[in-house]
């Protein structure tokens, strides 16, 4: 049975620090924009961490919430690309073929989590920094869309190295940047067709929510939390 | 008035076509103009790339498609009008068939070239075609991009075929009269028309199959644009009613267009003689039921959502209602229904003059409905931390103006080039011209056959 990945965020533990999205940033090629255009909503994080208060002044509350792509099983980006730039991979990620891209914007306009980012420009990176660029991620052009692809190059690099020592892969071998740069250990990736993976374990625990749950989308990362946003069910 | 002769009905409809004023080139000039202008903020936007328009996350749509459906709508003008009216066997349609059926044509071409002009990669468009290729994969036929792709081809094609049959008599007829490069040019687009009994049963017959093939065809055209909409799980897009209300919509701004674009005729080519107030009338008091089913379907659409509650569609709901976009639905109201409704209503504001004003209400409206559908949804989308907003640039502004300017050369070009009133469909009815002609009346049977 292939692998299928997935992840779980434990918001209890979260304290919104932001290292998983520079993380991501430096593992994925991901341009920055300027000022300028950030400013007009261009600004790509394939992570973000998002902030909402709770209470009244002086009583409030912050929370945080990372957001990234939830790789849902019914996606809503998949059918509505004509050119199937967007699809869904064996091992249950939402692949974007980047060179099949004609930059409809369809499926960033079905995701309901917000997650998908278009290169309105050509990338560009101010010498030196061209030089950390990650050999290992491709680059976009511009009209392409692009999203978290759970640092499907550490994927693919961890499943050929447990091939070429002829075992499987080992549960927690494979982090992406975010899972890895993350201080407090609240993100937990792995395989969740394996029972006893540590992802599947905390999935199955009673704290478990999927974000937008009732939309029917299937994602694949699942959130922890004690007190519930959503509602006492969750608690 | 007298009924006119048959000669003097082929001199005054041939007329527009010997020769232009000077007001006419000075137009052509300035839609030209705009048109340039269009194209040269288009190119800027295929080397800058896409993101000097306006567009931004989380509205990843804007201007360009709302222009989309917008035109797209338009074009249910001419070819589902006249094919209904000619099923109807509606005399007073005569006059009126062609200038819509050229709308539909012309609007269709136009709408069509949005897709790609709000593509981020415009010079791939053609990976929509299922042609076999090195790539190795088909286009995906689950996208509703792909539908429309297809849908509006088909009804570009059915459309033109509609439209040119009817030509082709009157083609032969300019064919006869003209020398020259002229005569050789229509002598190719006539198709050898003689004018036999056995052409005319064909023609006959196939015009016949065209209004019938083409009216499931612009019905699906405008469902499937809907759905391109209704089958994203994106609030207030999401829902069941948007088929016939996105139909309903595009005849309704369809008709308005005809209107607007038969009153200029009557003005500029001087067909006060052919297209009479009853025409305006009749297509008034149908202007008038499309008003009262739109206003139907929004006021539906809105309260199934209202008392839906669903928080993410209340959000979409109170920012169009009272927030933000609120001035633009008001507005959007205003021109569709409180506008046309009264004029159109009473019969004595239902004039030429009338009926243009309800017009260009509801065609300013309908532009707006398009907007407010896709806008409002997509920068309200369920997490409230990626809410966002959109304005758009000069460069999407210019590319829409371009359009409008390019319908109005295109339909400039071709009422200088073609009768704009069919000639011998006319000529087949010399009462339908009379001032008195009831609508939908009988024919009486004058002899004149």
């Amino acid at each position: 049975m292939p692998h299928q990945w997935g992840m779980v965020i434990d918001l209890d533990r979260c304290t919104g620090c932001e290292a998983c999205v520079v993380a991501c940033h430096a593992e994925n090629n991901i341009s920055t924009v300027g000022e300028d255009q950030a400013s007009r909503g261009r600004a790509k994080h394939w992570i973000r961490v998002e902030r909402y208060f709770e209470g009244e002044f002086p009583d409030v509350k912050t929370k945080f919430m990372p957001v990234l792509c939830q790789q849902c099983d019914a996606a809503p980006c998949e059918p509505v690309c004509p050119t199937f730039a967007s699809y869904h991979t064996i091992e249950g990620l939402n692949g974007q073929v980047y060179n099949r891209c004609i930059g409809t914007r369809y499926c960033a306009n079905a995701c309901p989590y917000n997650v998908r980012f278009f290169n309105w420009y050509n990338p560009e990176w101010e010498k030196p920094l061209n030089l950390q660029l990650n050999p290992d991620v491709s680059l976009r052009e511009v009209g392409v869309m692009e999203k978290c692809t759970f640092c499907v190059q550490r994927i693919k690099a961890g499943e050929i190295q447990a091939e070429a020592e002829k075992r499987a892969v080992k549960d927690g071998e494979i982090q992406p940047a975010c899972v890895q740069s993350c201080p407090t250990t609240a993100m937990v990736f792995g395989d969740l067709s394996d029972p006893d993976s540590e992802v599947s374990r905390l999935a199955r625990g009673n704290r478990g929510i999927k974000l937008l749950g009732e939309l029917g989308t299937l994602p694949k990362v699942t959130y922890l939390q004690k007190d519930s946003w959503h509602g006492s069910e969750n608690a | 008035m007298a009924a006119k002769t048959p000669e003097q009905i082929t001199d005054d409809l041939l007329r527009p076509l010997q020769g232009a004023s000077g007001r006419y080139w000075s137009f052509l000039a300035l839609f030209g103009g705009v048109i340039v202008a269009a194209l040269c903020a288009f190119s800027w936007q295929v080397y800058a790339g896409i993101g000097v328009a306006g567009i931004r996350r989380p509205v990843f749509w804007g201007f360009y498609i709302t222009n989309f459906v917008f035109w797209i709508g338009l074009s249910h003008a001419g070819t589902l009008i006249s094919a209904i009216l000619r099923l109807a066997n509606a005399t007073w349609r005569r006059p009126v068939t062609r200038c819509a059926e050229v709308i539909t044509v012309f609007a269709l071409s136009i709408g069509a070239t949005f897709p790609i002009i709000h593509l981020g990669r415009p010079w791939l468009a053609f990976w929509l075609f299922p042609y076999p290729s090195e790539r190795g994969i088909w286009p995906n036929i689950r996208s509703p991009l792909l539908w429309d792709f297809f849908a509006i081809n088909t009804y570009l094609l059915g459309s033109v075929t509609f439209l040119l049959l009817p030509m082709i008599p009157d083609m032969a007829l300019i064919r006869d009269r003209a020398i020259g490069l002229r005569k050789k040019i229509y002598t190719i687009v006539a198709l050898g028309w003689r004018g036999t009994p056995k052409q005319w049963h064909r023609l006959e017959s196939a015009m016949q199959i065209m209004a019938v093939a083409v009216i499931p065809v612009a019905v699906s055209v405008h469902s499937i644009v809907s759905w391109d909409f209704a089958m994203a799980p994106v609030p207030a897009w999401h829902s069941t009613i948007f088929a016939p209300y996105f139909v309903c919509g595009a005849i309704f701004s369809g008709i308005a267009a005809l209107i607007i674009a038969m009153a200029l005729l009557r003005k500029f080519l001087h067909l006060e003689d052919y297209l009479l107030r009853i025409h305006f009338e009749n297509l008034g008091k149908l202007l008038l039921v499309m008003s009262l089913l739109w206003f139907y379907f929004v006021f539906a659409e809105r309260l199934t959502v209202w008392y839906g509650n669903d928080p993410s569609e209340m959000t979409v709901f109170w920012v169009t209602q009272t927030g933000s976009f609120s001035p633009l639905f008001w507005l959007m109201v205003v021109c569709n229904f409180v506008i046309p409704f009264p004029i159109l209503a009473i019969k004595k504001l239902r004039t030429i003059t009338g009926c243009v004003i309800a017009s260009i209400g509801v065609v300013i409206g309908m532009w707006l409905e398009r907007f407010l559908i896709i806008v409002p949804s997509l920068s309200h989308k369920y997490l409230p931390y990626s809410f966002g907003t959109y304005r758009p640039t000069w460069v999407e502004i210019t590319i829409t103006a371009g359009t409008f300017a390019g319908m109005a050369m295109l339909y400039m070009i071709f009422a200088k080039t073609v009768p704009i009133i069919s000639i011998w469909e006319l000529k087949a009815a010399p009462e339908a011209q009379s001032h008195h002609a009831p609508a939908l009346a009988p024919v009486p049977d004058s002899g004149a056959d």
